[in-house]
């Protein structure tokens, strides 16, 4: 596996170059917004990708509820981390992109203001398993994420039933895309889901590790009382 | 122009800061695991 990792790592990297040269050179002009539609090539697979860790986060917590499996409470752990990466990057090239097109930052429209909602319950998540060290830590984060995953469908349909100020869909919906957007579109978004699986892998790694680590720890001040039992007199006083 | 490489440097400012907290994190870790090693050789 450790040979495995850096083969994908440049593969990941090389796609990525491509992607980038796709959307910033290869893909066609919009006619009506010009060249500052292309921030749609980063702001939309990052959207999509987040939408997918948030749901094997969901899925995770779920086995992780019914199993109590440590693998499960990792990968929801992890998948919640790298998420909320890629919901910032969204929630951050959606106003650089709003402001030259609709003349402002940000606005409290349904689909903007349920994605900042997202993104507060996940960090909100990543607070509670970074400073709560109960043992019901896992647990209570598990329940979180299952209501929070609620939210990511509420997002992604929201712009399908309600009128909002927020593009309407160009994939499926009534919406139209240029193939060639289109597929600018797709490969930008394999290399993102490329990059987000290796970027989870490493993570999941370093968890286990951590984890590895810390129970030798543990294991190792239970037994440090032990040793230093004989520098303790017979009264109980320490000698 | 300008706020199209806003949001192309904007997005991978984030995946390196990422990156870089992951790689800070890993290197605690193997000074843990150094300072474990060597106490367990020290007894």
């Amino acid at each position: 596996m450790k040979r495995v990792f850096p083969i994908l790592a440049v593969l990941t990297a090389a796609l990525l170059s491509y992607a980038l040269y796709e959307a910033l050179v290869a893909a066609p002009t919009e006619q009506t917004m010009g060249d500052v539609q292309r921030i749609f090539y980063y702001h939309v697979p990052s959207a999509w990708t987040a939408f997918i860790l948030f749901f094997v986060n969901f899925f995770a917590s779920i086995a992780y509820l019914i199993w109590r499996n440590t693998k499960a409470d990792i990968v929801a752990l992890v998948t919640a981390e790298v998420g909320v990466v890629f919901c910032t990057v969204v929630l951050v090239t959606g106003p650089i992109w709003a402001r030259p097109v609709w003349g402002i930052w940000w606005t409290w429209d349904l689909r903007l203001t349920l994605t900042l909602v997202l993104w507060l319950i996940y960090v909100s998540y990543l607070v509670l398993r970074r400073f709560s060290s109960s043992g019901q830590t896992p647990l209570l984060a598990a329940v979180l994420a299952v209501f929070g995953a609620l939210d990511v469908p509420l997002v992604y349909f929201s712009i399908w039933f309600f009128r909002t100020q927020h593009p309407q869909p160009v994939i499926g919906g009534g919406g139209s895309i240029d193939p060639r957007m289109l597929h600018v579109l797709l490969i930008n978004w394999l290399a993102f889901s490329c990059f987000a699986a290796l970027v989870c892998w490493s993570r999941y790694r370093l968890e286990v590790l951590r984890r590895e680590v810390d129970e030798t720890l543990a294991l190792e001040a239970l037994l440090e009382p032990r040793s230093s039992q004989t520098r303790i007199s017979p009264t109980g006083r320490a000698g | 122009m300008n706020y199209l490489y806003a949001a192309y440097v904007a997005t991978w400012a984030i995946h390196v800061a990422y990156l870089g907290t992951l790689l800070r994190r890993y290197t605690r870790l193997r000074n843990e695991i150094a300072e474990f090693k060597g106490r367990i050789e020290e007894k």
